[in-house]
């Protein structure tokens, strides 16, 4: 029996929230700061998972709900994914459509989770929230499509392994396309500067940090996980097409995968160290733009 | 065939019952209520049976109307439609036994009974019409009863204007399937559907059909009628008219395709930019709206773009010869087609149930409604999510089969088929994300933070009569999802009648999407079991720890007010800015000046583009043109005698002439 999907997905699980270490690291040694240890998310989730809860009496159980549909969703959406060029623990036809319905449906929850406070603070980001969506699921979905035309297979497993150095060979361009729309895509649905800034929630230019301002706790912890697996999930589907070097050995093809997310994970760093948050009008621009650039990856795989 | 006959029947006749029952009002809705539940059960028997495999059975006799028989046959896509016919009336009948008792006197509560009967049946005679003269007649008799349903408050302005506007969209769209029928029947001089020959004018018919069936369904642009005459209707006829009567457009259609036989390749895009433009502006004006029955009423415009989409992929896959696209697209409408009946009733029901416990239909008056009314909260939460298209409901199911379809098409077939598939990729992506954000506003607003006016005050739960059909449907939802492996194949003689494809071609693709469903359905039970896992874990970490209740992070400000919540047009109002190119959403504002303001005020208003832009000027036009025979028409009864006499007497000297 391959043992490969089961160890990717234990790695995702211990690893992800290292990823999040790493930015915050790149962005204090950009600034020339210190910056906090490497394992600090590890530091953060335990702390919280050991705290009580306060709930704003406007609640009901549909806020106490949110949290734990969202990270569910993930954990699931985290079994479809594959790494490393590997198998995902499970695959079937069109189990990307499920990937990205499996978001949508953490969404969902967040949402009305945020609704559910009556602030609206949180109010403002859930709108902002599904707004944003609505473009960003067409660019990822046009992108996947992209794919399975390019690798004329229809499972996220098959369709990752068919980008290999020789199919950037033969179609560079589609594939460069592919990785900037995936790039935006990744930025967006993780609420990273350009489009989203998660180290603020105060400013009126927030999203998704604004809208788990009522959280605390074990719920806050779950949030965190959650979107560090969003993270790491998104990630490996970026760095399976951006990467394509495998030799077939397991543990060679996962240190360069791994390699690959650090890498992921600087970059991410070094763009929220070198720019500035866009103004909230032209985050559209950004999505529709990565959009576009989907829909020409698919034409340049249609000819 | 003999049941369903009889079905029909009780229906009829348990509607005139109703009608003249003793006047204490509680006979009429017993006698209508029940009758309607007993005549729809013993509808679905039969309609079951054929599902299971039986043979298809007819019924033929003549009579004295001319052109054909009294010709009525039941086979697997008659059997098909009248699944939500049957299912769904029964349910909104024993909804609407408790719905209709306040606020109106008893002859229109049995007026109202007498109606949803005849509606009921005439609708199930549609179906399994197959004569043309016979067909055209239960389809105006379905349209008039439903009339009268949608103007059962006609006391108020709105409803009555709506009830004029459905009547005259209802008959343009029907003097389209008149000449539809008259040019099937025109060679054989029969009009029973056995003898019809399509001859050359394939396309023309096509055309015809689309715009004829396609109002009564309410695709762009011929939907106007749609989201005036759904939220006037009481809410449990607005449920069966929003989830059954509008898909007779779709059986229609797809009746029609049988007969015409194969195609022309531009007859499956035709359906496909339909099913983009349906999709994605009712979606969009969903959006825009801040009335909950409105909301819900655009959102069958988008679902019938949806179903379209499948279908229209389907009729490419035949064109293009690959099984796997047209049996994906036609499976994945169909589904979609019972799936939009489940959630949709379920919605309406909902609505219902809130408009009913506080009096008020508007969004951005209610909030925190989840507290007082927890379980049509907790239903209408289903339906929200089921409508989103999102796993692990009903929704996902049948957009994941047209999904499969189109990626399969996309990365097998050459350019010309595959382009087709990417609009209805990008189109339901599309969908899928303002579908979110549209059930996110409906449910958040409606029932989650606090009361934004005092309709909420006085917020209740329905009675049973009204919970049982709102938590049955909440778990079909469920039911739908998970057995759809098993059901899906169920699907397969209605797809083989509407594709032509052969047995083996068929069944072989339906296990192809049906394995994929079990893969996707097995994830899903997996986030089922994640959020109990997870669930559990919480409330054991929580379990001795101090929690305490507070009040909503203020930020800082010490007098919070519901007022200050983000409201259905606060929340929607990126995506209508985004969109205003299409949606032209008009704003009133008295914006607030100086530095002691008094009053301000901010209105949106998002009335519909085709009706502002296409009918209006063109109806304005026609009634111009038509001012100028003003002068025949003065009220003198002998002087219209008399142009009758002309008229006569003028088309006899023609004919003589003639011969």
């Amino acid at each position: 029996m391959n043992l490969a999907p089961a160890l990717h997905g234990a790695l995702a699980l211990a690893l992800a929230p290292l990823l999040l270490g790493v930015v915050s690291r790149t962005k204090a040694f950009v600034a020339g700061r210190i910056g906090q240890p490497l394992l600090q998310p590890y530091h953060d989730l335990r702390k919280l998972l050991r705290k009580g809860a306060v709930y704003s009496r406007t609640t009901t159980w549909v806020f106490r709900l949110g949290p734990v549909v969202g990270l569910a969703g993930l954990l699931a959406a985290t079994t479809l994914v594959p790494f490393a060029g590997s198998r995902a623990l499970w695959a079937f036809q069109g189990d990307f459509v499920l990937l990205v319905y499996l978001l949508g449906l953490a969404r969902f929850f967040t949402v009305v989770a945020a609704l559910d406070t009556g602030s609206s603070f949180e109010g403002m980001g859930a709108s902002r929230e599904v707004t944003f969506a609505v473009l960003v699921e067409p660019a990822l979905l046009v992108g996947l499509a992209a794919l399975a035309r390019m690798t004329g297979s229809l499972s996220l497993s098959t369709m990752l392994s068919g980008v290999t150095v020789e199919a950037w060979k033969a179609a560079a361009p589609a594939l460069a396309l592919l990785a900037a729309t995936f790039l935006a895509v990744f930025v967006a649905e993780n609420g990273r500067i350009p489009v989203d800034d998660p180290t603020t929630h105060l400013e009126l230019t927030m999203i998704h940090e604004v809208m788990v301002l009522d959280h605390g706790g074990v719920d806050l912890a779950f949030i965190l996980y959650g979107a560090a697996l969003k993270l790491w999930l998104l990630g490996a589907l970026l760095v399976g097409i951006a990467v394509p070097l495998r030799c077939g050995h397991l543990w060679l093809d996962g240190a360069a995968a791994i390699a690959g997310m650090v890498a992921l994970a600087v970059l991410t760093g070094l763009i929220e160290s070198s720019m500035a948050r866009l103004r909230l009008i032209h985050v559209p621009q950004l999505l529709v733009g990565a959009g576009v650039l989907s829909v020409l990856a698919l034409i340049l795989s249609l000819r | 065939m003999l049941l369903l006959l009889l079905a029909i029947s009780v229906l009829f006749l348990a509607g005139v019952a109703a009608l003249v029952a003793p006047s204490a009002p509680r006979w009429g809705t017993i006698v209508g209520a029940g009758g309607a539940v007993a005549g729809c059960l013993a509808g679905l028997i039969p309609a079951v049976t054929i599902l299971l495999g039986r043979p298809a059975s007819s019924f033929q006799v003549a009579w004295d109307v001319p052109y054909g028989t009294f010709f009525v046959e039941l086979d697997a896509l008659s059997a098909f439609f009248l699944l939500p016919v049957f299912g769904l009336s029964a349910l909104a009948a024993i909804y609407g036994a408790e719905y209709m008792r306040t606020g109106r006197d008893s002859g229109a509560q049995a007026a109202s009974w007498f109606f949803f009967n005849i509606l009921v049946a005439s609708m199930a005679l549609v179906v399994i019409a197959r004569n043309g003269i016979l067909f055209l007649v239960a389809w105006e008799v379905m349209a008039l009863s439903s009339f009268f349903l949608v103007t059962l408050d006609d006391k108020e302005r709105s409803v009555r204007d709506a009830g004029w506007t459905y009547l005259v969209a209802s008959h343009l769209g029907t003097a389209f399937l008149l000449v539809l029928f008259i040019l099937l029947g025109r060679d054989s001089g029969s009009l029973d559907f056995d003898q019809f020959a399509p001859g050359s004018s394939v396309s023309l018919l096509f055309i015809l059909a689309v715009i004829g069936f396609g109002t009564k369904a309410g695709f762009v642009p011929f939907h106007v009628w749609l989201p005036e005459a759904h939220p006037a209707a009481p809410s449990h006829v607005s449920a069966v008219m929003s989830g059954v009567m509008i898909k007779m457009g779709i059986y229609g259609l797809l009746r029609t395709v049988i007969l015409l036989g194969s195609l022309p390749r531009w007859c499956g895009w035709l359906l496909i930019a339909v099913g983009v433009s349906s999709g994605v502006l009712g979606v969009l004006f969903a959006l825009a709206q801040h009335d909950l029955k409105r909301l819900l009423a655009y959102h069958s415009v988008e679902n019938i773009g949806i179903i379209a989409l499948g279908l229209g992929l389907g009729l490419v896959g035949i064109t293009v010869g690959s099984s796997s696209l047209a049996v994906l697209g036609f499976a994945g409408g169909l589904l979609h087609v019972l799936n939009h009946a489940v959630f949709k009733g379920l919605l309406f029901l909902g609505a219902g149930a809130v408009l009913h416990g506080t009096d008020t239909r508007e969004i951005d008056e209610l909030g925190g409604l989840l507290k007082r009314m927890p379980w049509t909260g907790l239903a209408f939460l289903t339906g929200a999510v089921a409508i989103s298209g999102l796993p692990p409901l009903n929704g996902f199911v049948s957009e994941f089969l047209i999904y499969l379809g189109a990626f399969g098409g996309l990365s097998s077939l050459e350019t010309s088929a595959a382009v087709p598939a990417l609009a209805v990729i990008a189109a339901l992506a599309l969908i899928g994300g303002l579908a979110t954000a549209c059930f996110t506003k409906a449910f958040g607003v409606v029932f989650l933070g606090t009361s934004r006016g005092d309709h909420g005050a006085r917020a209740h739960e329905p009675g049973l009569a009204m919970q049982l059909p709102m938590q049955f449907l909440a778990a079909g939802c469920v039911l739908m999802s998970l057995l759809s492996p098993i059901l899906v194949p169920g699907l397969s003689p209605v797809v083989r009648d509407v594709s032509g494809l052969s047995v083996d071609a068929v069944s072989a693709e339906i296990k192809q999407g049906a394995r994929a469903l079990w893969g996707a359905n097995a994830c899903a039970l997996g986030l089922c079991a994640l959020v109990a896992i997870l669930f559990g874990l919480r409330r054991r970490l929580l379990s001795n720890r101090k929690v305490v209740d507070g009040v909503t992070w203020d930020c800082g400000y010490g007098e919070p007010s519901p007022k200050m919540q983000y409201t259905a047009s606060s929340f929607a109002q990126p995506l209508t800015d985004l969109f205003q190119l299409v949606l032209r959403a008009r704003r009133n504002v008295s914006p607030v000046r100086g530095f002691f303001p008094r009053a301000a005020s901010f209105e949106t208003e998002t009335p519909d583009v085709c009706r502002d832009r296409l009918y209006e000027p063109i109806f304005h036009g026609i009634g111009r043109g038509l001012s100028a025979f003003r002068w025949l028409q003065h009220g003198q009864v002998q002087l219209y005698v008399l142009y009758i006499a002309v008229t006569l007497l003028v088309l006899l000297v023609w004919k003589l002439g003639e011969t």
